[in-house]
């Protein structure tokens, strides 16, 4: 340890190790993981946004598995929460999944074509 | 691939003995199966404190909070919440404290909300054989500002404007005891951490060095270049295997990353630790036989003057700090003295731990502002006491503390009020007692310790403990007189003004603080021949209440088989020929075996 640089290096470094412990504040990604989501395709979907999140190194940012919303017709379902806001996927897969981290998450625009509004009213 | 899930498994020696130690294995193997693996962080972390509802899981980010888990219930939890994400409800910490049942995270749980962690800040959170977690927690952050930024003199100002006072029982401010070795000029200083955590009851210093050990090798690092000592010494009892476990592998994660060792941080400030093993004698936390022990000799404590601060360790100047006071020292140096001092009270500045056991619900470990009442530490944070008992006392202190009555409840905890009332703040011992136990029992019970633990070198201690020991047997067995307690009374008051050490100066104070408030308690015993507490065997008879369901269950127990009566009609106990060993007491399923 040759100076309080390197100390601060290999804290940044370490931070991805323990930033999920504790308060959350940053946005949440929920996918339905029951079996009517995971039957439909919500596994590959899940395991794609998470690798896009390491990849791209996007912060305070977790996926979260999470059960049936009642909805099992138009799984699989992703929902991103921010704040106060809520935003549902519906049908999402793969590519969909790409879509919601480039345009929404990182653009901040909603990805329009899979909202529940196109599925349900 | 990022971890989505981190699952945290406490691995401190209480859930390890409730079988926490199996949990990782299962959750390897069940992770595995369902191919997620990769996706979960699974870590071992040092006590998260409640360890009365232990093993622990807890998984993140939800932060859902799991007790009691036991090697069965990982399969569910891995299939159930990390591959479907539907929390298992049934195994989520029963909150029984408060209305709402919906709670899942660990840190609205009453008994967590109400305490404020400074030295437990990183236990149960970080896994404690990864130095990296700490440092991301800020670690050794508080020794690079000291060393780079501060000269000894101004480190030991801030220890003295944040007020922190030695936590391993004496209440000694630290910032004083680090001037004093620092105005003592020496070729070869040394500090040492006292980790010889020897009272019955007390293991919050077992728990900081299992789960955050590199805060304590941190404070020690601190204390070292305060003082201007290059070496320290870590004190623990063999005893304690898992603590001298992660502190190797702490120290030699230090050394790696030359956190330890020449010139750290470019400063030219070195500084090596070496782990002294115990033998587990209670006398060596007192600081004099603690050097005797490090030296190599037998552990004897001595006159003092001189202080360690101006002769200790191989006649060097030295100072000792207790596991928990270190703790906060990282903190205190990296979050300021101000911060620090704002916490507690006017006299008594910071946290406390506490481990809290005996007639409790939620026994285990917690840390609370000074100044919060043992109320608020027994029924908000512990639960209250089992089965709707009434509160007798609260014993802290250990074996150099006394007892405190229902009465003073509302006390307020701080080193002067706690020694005000008879008792001390001690190591940090506190031990909760029930309308059912016997004030004279438990202090038999203590001056056994002391009895034991007596190192023989001074008269009052070495006879004075035995004598204060048979004279509660005499008063237990029934043959005492009033005169006995009078005579106790007075034995105990010479032993504690004329022992050598903190050890016979504190082996009375049991027995003192309990005469002060529970006087009658004792009369009872020698005048009406009774035990209140129904627990001195040759004052009490056990006897079966009409709430007998006649079930036999105490009579297939019963070694001497002293009880009759036929199934579902009341069973009666045969008194001439039973050895009250109260094995039917306790099998009874409706509570209906009393002593009286």
């Amino acid at each position: 340890m040759k100076s309080l640089d390197d100390l601060k290096k290999i804290r940044d470094a370490a931070q991805s190790k323990v930033t999920m412990r504790g308060k959350n504040d940053g946005i949440r990604i929920l996918v339905g993981m029951a079996t009517c989501g995971i039957s439909a395709g919500a596994r590959p979907v899940m395991t794609k946004l998470v690798e896009e999140i390491a990849n791209k190194n996007i912060e305070a940012v977790t996926v979260t598995p999470v059960g049936c919303i009642g909805e099992c017709a138009i799984e699989p379902i992703v929902e991103v929460l921010q704040g106060e806001t809520r935003t549902t996927y519906c049908r999402v897969d793969v590519e969909v999944a790409e879509r919601i981290i480039n345009e929404h998450i990182i653009g901040g625009k909603v990805v329009q074509d899979n909202v529940i509004g196109k599925y349900r009213l | 691939m990022i971890e989505r899930a981190h699952v945290l498994i406490c691995s401190g020696s209480n859930c390890v003995s409730r079988g926490a130690k199996t949990l990782s294995a299962e959750f390897e193997e069940h992770l595995a199966r369902l191919e997620i693996r990769d996706e979960i962080k699974l870590v071992n972390t040092g006590c998260v404190g409640l360890c009365e509802q232990g093993p622990f899981v807890i998984v993140y980010p939800e932060g859902v909070f799991y007790a009691q888990v036991k090697a069965k219930d990982i399969k569910t939890i891995c299939e159930e919440h990390l591959y479907k994400g539907r929390i298992v409800e049934k195994l989520v910490f029963d909150e029984t404290l408060t209305a709402s049942k919906d709670i899942i995270a660990f840190d609205e749980i009453k008994f967590y909300s109400k305490q404020t962690r400074i030295a437990l800040r990183n236990c149960g959170l970080i896994n404690p054989d990864d130095i990296e977690e700490y440092i991301a927690k800020d670690g050794y952050r508080g020794l690079g500002k000291a060393l780079l930024e501060m000269t000894p003199l101004e480190v030991i100002e801030e220890m003295m404007a944040s007020g922190l006072r030695g936590r391993g029982g004496g209440g000694f401010p630290t910032g004083l005891k680090w001037k004093f070795a620092y105005n003592n000029e020496n070729d070869q200083k040394y500090v040492i951490c006292n980790a010889d955590e020897g009272d019955p009851g007390a293991f919050m210093d077992r728990a900081l060095l299992e789960g955050d050990p590199h805060s304590i090798l941190e404070g020690l690092m601190i204390a070292g270049y305060a003082i201007g000592a290059n070496k320290g010494f870590v004190y623990v009892r063999i005893e304690y295997p898992s603590a001298i476990e992660k502190l190797k592998i702490a120290i030699s994660q230090s050394k790696e990353l030359g956190l330890l060792g020449k010139n750290i941080f470019g400063s030219g400030f070195d500084f090596d630790i070496e782990i002294r093993l115990g033998a587990g004698a209670f006398v060596c936390g007192e600081e004099t036989a603690l050097i005797a022990s490090i030296e190599g000799g037998r552990g004897m404590s001595r006159n003092k003057p001189p202080f360690p601060a101006i002769k200790g360790l191989w006649g060097k100047p030295t100072i000792i700090n207790n596991v928990e006071t270190l703790a906060n020292i990282p903190a205190i140096i990296y979050g300021g003295a101000k911060e620090f001092a704002k916490i507690g009270t006017e006299k008594s500045k910071g946290t406390k731990v506490f481990s809290l056991g005996g007639n409790i619900m939620n026994a285990g470990l917690v840390e609370v502002p000074m100044g919060t009442t043992l109320r608020e530490v027994i029924y908000d944070i512990g639960g209250g006491i089992p089965k709707n008992k009434a509160l007798k006392a609260v014993q802290t202190g250990g074996p150099s503390g006394g007892a405190i009555p229902e009465s003073l409840l509302d006390l307020k905890i701080e080193y002067e009020t706690l020694i005000e009332v008879g008792s001390m703040m001690g190591s940090g011992g506190m031990v909760v007692i029930d309308e059912d136990s016997c004030l004279v029992d438990i202090c038999r019970f203590y001056l056994e310790f002391t009895v034991e633990e007596s190192c023989g070198k001074c008269t009052p201690c070495r006879e004075g403990t035995k004598k204060m020991y048979e004279m509660l047997e005499i008063i237990s067995s029934g043959e005492g007189t009033l005169e006995d307690i009078d005579r106790l009374e007075a034995l105990a008051k010479t032993v504690k003004s004329s022992s050598l050490c903190g050890l016979g100066q504190a082996a009375p104070n049991p027995i003192l603080s309990m005469l002060e408030h529970f006087r009658p308690e004792f009369e009872s015993h020698v005048v009406e021949k009774v035990c209140p507490g129904g627990v001195c065997k040759a004052l009490i008879h056990f006897e079966v209440t009409d709430d007998c369901i006649g079930c036999r269950k105490c009579a297939i127990n019963c070694p001497v088989d002293c009880i009759t009566g036929a199934v579902k009609e009341k069973h009666e106990i045969d008194t001439s020929a039973c050895i009250k060993c109260g094995i039917c007491k306790n099998v009874c399923p409706v509570d209906a075996i009393i002593s009286i």
